[in-house]
């Protein structure tokens, strides 16, 4: 049967087809959709959202060593919140087998960093396939369950932006699924409890394990050469094996789709038929140093290959310049546009709380979700951005650091509260720090698209669960003052956030309102502006709404417009309405 | 499928415009209807930060054998855009002459509402300079035919015109891919754009 598939699609599918009994996952792009698609498969495979990449990998883990076959998803930056228990799962070893996917997001499309973490898989010496699209995905995941299982070895499945979002034909066979056998549970001290009289035993298992690795990747039907003609051959991994392809049609290609350990006996034998072998990989020369450290000589091209994502465009350039030939002319686009930057949607019930946190002049440590766009001009309301939870802690940190500013606030949303806000507001409380903790509580994890999350009230199946009130675990961590404000009412959240944030002690503020794009509570009223008050002062403007745009121009001039709202995007949620100091802008029906 | 079916040349269709204009359905039902038709297909998208107002960019190749899912810059058989400005923005990826298929609307971006940047100037003339050039009066069809959101639908049944495959197709992708309760007005939609190119 086939079908037009995402990797992240296929990725469902072969799980489903190689019999994994449990999955688990925290959203992150470009990962989000493999968990989503496995819901589809609930019936067979028992698939949560996880509170964070750390405990989705720790019931990866268990499921394993119960003896069932599990997976689990998470974007590169996930990784680094899950490896810790990976770097020890690794000694262990599976039983059932074990497959891990992990979207890499070169070019930054929706992530703070590229890092690549194929490097990440020789740390942690697991077997690591790269997919180059979607059947690749599927053939592979089905592939990394047994050999994960034959090995006792996890397997990370490396995809990126660009294979987990691109749909390509897939053959998934019958489409059935093969019910593999649970190994039976053994109770077995020495071979799962990590002590360091069992761990050294383990590493020294884990070597021998590298060994066999070794030898596997040289036999494995995923490393193969495409026979071509002409002195310049070249290796490829991943996506770019197809970029190569579309660019070099008949050059010989080594495709690496097994790529930790690579395949180096295979490509010494492939270097030897032609004069100059050229690396494409995307990201890090993780490929290109291994083979270069044994002893194959590897072109280095002055071509820029390493940054950002690679296309046809780019090894075009390269193409040039290994041919001698001049680089080929390339379109240039329009110039003098104004860019279009995503935004905080229309209505959004995030967009008050940083007008006023930009008032108020707080220095704000922020964090990952739609709420980092705050940071965009015109609300220009955020500070500082790390990773996932990071706001609480960096916050504590100027605050320590004696910040002449006295109003510091951490700013996060719901979900990044729960995945690793708690041990930051934990340490808040604990040592008595006096910041404000606000949480924007939008009650859904909104940025990738709206999964459930533990404040949200249901599971990724859409059963009910306990709404965590995030109020109440701030108060049970002992913050004495802990605020509950609705998003819209600016004078009440001007009047709370500065009370908090110049009282000198420990205090949360959570913004309670829903993602104006999940709950459409729009459409009893919108705002519209009285063009004979306005006086094109540019108050509304500023607050960043999309919905408000420029309508006449004030004077001959032409330098300052009035206000007009587009009533098809208007949600009525009235924060215009309140910046307006002429009474130009009211609700209407 | 053996090279005689289809000319081994590969179609672009590039697909822009502003997150939240159904330009992911659009090129989901292209990809569809390509498969339908029987070409080996890529559809290429960026998820994520995209959807919240900013610019996406959808890319649908089709052919014998597809091999990368970018489109090479200037490679771009169609440019389909479902705003003005956008098209203007992402006009250097089509081939010389290519059809730029437009919805005749603007969407204001707010780094010009709220006065950071000037507004793009002469849109017209310069869209105008496009020798390929279809303007699609796309909102105005959509309403005609029941509802403002099919707008998107408008604009890929005028697409259906220039690709090389035929209408048959699309209506199976979109039967598999939308709603029953909503598939009339979409395929009333649709008909209308399919209508408006000549």
């Amino acid at each position: 049967m086939k079908k037009l598939l995402s990797a992240n699609q296929a990725i469902a599918w072969a799980a489903y087809r190689a019999g994994c009994r449990v999955a688990a996952a925290y959203p992150g792009t470009p990962s989000t959709e493999i968990m989503e698609h496995i819901a589809e498969f609930a019936g067979a495979i028992n698939c949560e959202w996880s509170v964070n990449e750390k405990v989705a990998m720790e019931i990866g883990i268990g499921a394993s060593l119960a003896g069932t076959r599990a997976l689990v998803a998470m974007k590169h930056v996930g990784l680094n919140v899950a490896m810790d228990p990976l770097m020890t799962f690794t000694y262990i070893g599976a039983i059932g087998g074990m497959v891990i996917i992990n979207a890499d997001d070169p070019s930054l499309h929706s992530s703070q960093n590229e890092q690549d973490n194929r490097s990440l898989a020789k740390f942690a010496k697991c077997l690591l396939f790269e997919p180059a699209d979607s059947q690749e995905a599927y053939d592979m995941v089905c592939a990394g369950f047994e050999l994960s299982e034959k090995y006792q070895v996890p397997v990370i499945v490396r995809t990126t932006t660009r294979t987990a979002h691109t749909s390509t034909v897939v053959d998934i066979g019958s489409g059935e699924r093969s019910e593999t056998p649970v190994i039976p549970y053994v109770k077995n001290a020495q071979r799962n409890v990590a002590v360091p009289a069992h761990g050294r035993l383990m590493r020294f298992a884990v070597e021998k394990r590298s060994q066999a690795l070794r030898a596997l990747t040289e036999e494995s039907p995923f490393n193969r050469a495409d026979s071509g003609t002409g002195d310049i051959g070249f290796v490829a991994s991943g996506v770019a094996y197809q970029y190569v392809k579309e660019v070099f049609p008949t050059a010989p290609v080594f495709k690496v789709g097994l790529s930790y350990p690579p395949p180096l006996e295979k490509i010494r034998a492939f270097a030897a038929g032609v004069q100059r072998l050229v690396v494409i990989e995307e990201s890090d020369p993780v490929l290109a140093e291994q083979i270069r450290a044994a002893g194959i000589p590897v072109v280095e091209p002055k071509t820029e290959l390493h940054m950002m994502e690679l296309d046809p465009v780019r090894l075009g350039a390269l193409r040039a310049e290994l041919l001698g030939t001049p680089p080929p002319p390339t379109a240039q686009p329009e110039t003098g546009l104004p860019v279009r930057p995503p935004v905080l949607c229309s209505g959004c019930s995030h967009r008050g709380a940083f007008h006023i946190l930009a008032k108020l002049k707080a220095t704000v440590c922020g964090d990952i979700g739609c709420y980092t766009l705050g940071s965009a001009p015109p609300l220009s309301a955020m500070d500082t951005c790390v990773c996932m939870g990071a706001a609480i802690g960096t916050a504590i940190g100027m605050r320590k650091a004696g910040l002449p500013n006295q109003r510091i606030a951490a700013v996060m949303g719901d979900s990044t509260f729960f995945h690793s806000g708690m041990t930051g507001l934990l340490d808040v409380a604990y040592n008595n720090i006096p910041i404000t903790v606000m949480v924007f509580d939008n009650r859904i994890t909104a940025m990738t698209g709206h999964q459930e999350n533990p404040g949200s009230g249901h599971t990724l199946l859409g059963v009910e669960s306990p709404a965590v009130n995030i109020a109440d675990i701030a108060r049970t961590f002992g913050i004495q003052r802990v605020h509950e404000v609705e998003p819209y009412d600016l004078a009440n959240l001007e009047k709370v956030f500065k009370e908090c944030l110049d009282c000198g002690e420990p205090a949360v503020v959570v913004v309670r309102g829903p993602c104006v794009l999940h709950v459409k509570w729009a459409g009893k009223y919108i705002n519209t502006v009285d063009e004979v008050k306005c006086t094109a002062c540019g108050s509304c403007f500023r607050i960043g709404c999309p919905t408000i745009v420029r309508g006449a121009p004030k004077d001959a001039n032409g330098r300052l417009f009035k206000a007009k709202i587009d009533p098809q995007f208007c949600t009525g949620c009235n924060l215009c309405a309140q910046v307006c100091k002429f009474g130009a802008i009211s609700p209407v029906k | 499928m053996t090279s005689s079916t289809f000319p081994d040349k590969l179609f672009n269709v590039t697909l822009v415009g502003v997150g939240g204009q159904g330009i992911l359905l659009t090129s989901d039902i292209l990809a569809m209807a390509a498969m339908h038709a029987g070409y080996d297909v890529k559809k290429s998208e960026v998820h994520g930060m995209s959807q919240r107002g900013g610019s996406v960019i959808s890319q649908v190749r089709f052919g014998t054998r597809v091999h990368s899912p970018i489109i090479p810059t200037g490679e771009t058989d169609i440019l389909v855009s479902f705003e003005r400005l956008e098209a203007l923005r992402w006009a250097h990826l089509a081939r010389p002459g290519a059809k730029i298929l437009v919805n005749n609307m603007d969407r204001i971006p707010v780094t010009v509402s709220s006065g950071l940047q000037p507004a793009a100037q002469n849109v017209d003339e310069r869209l105008a300079a496009y020798p390929g050039l279809i303007l699609l009066a796309a909102n105005e069809l959509a309403v005609q035919a029941g509802n403002l959101r099919t707008a998107n639908v408008v604009v890929m049944g005028a697409l259906a015109k220039l690709v090389p495959f035929g209408e048959d197709h699309w209506q199976a992708a979109m039967r598999e891919r939308i709603p029953a309760q909503l598939l009339d007005v979409n395929l009333r939609a649709f008909a209308l754009g399919y209508a408006a190119i000549a």
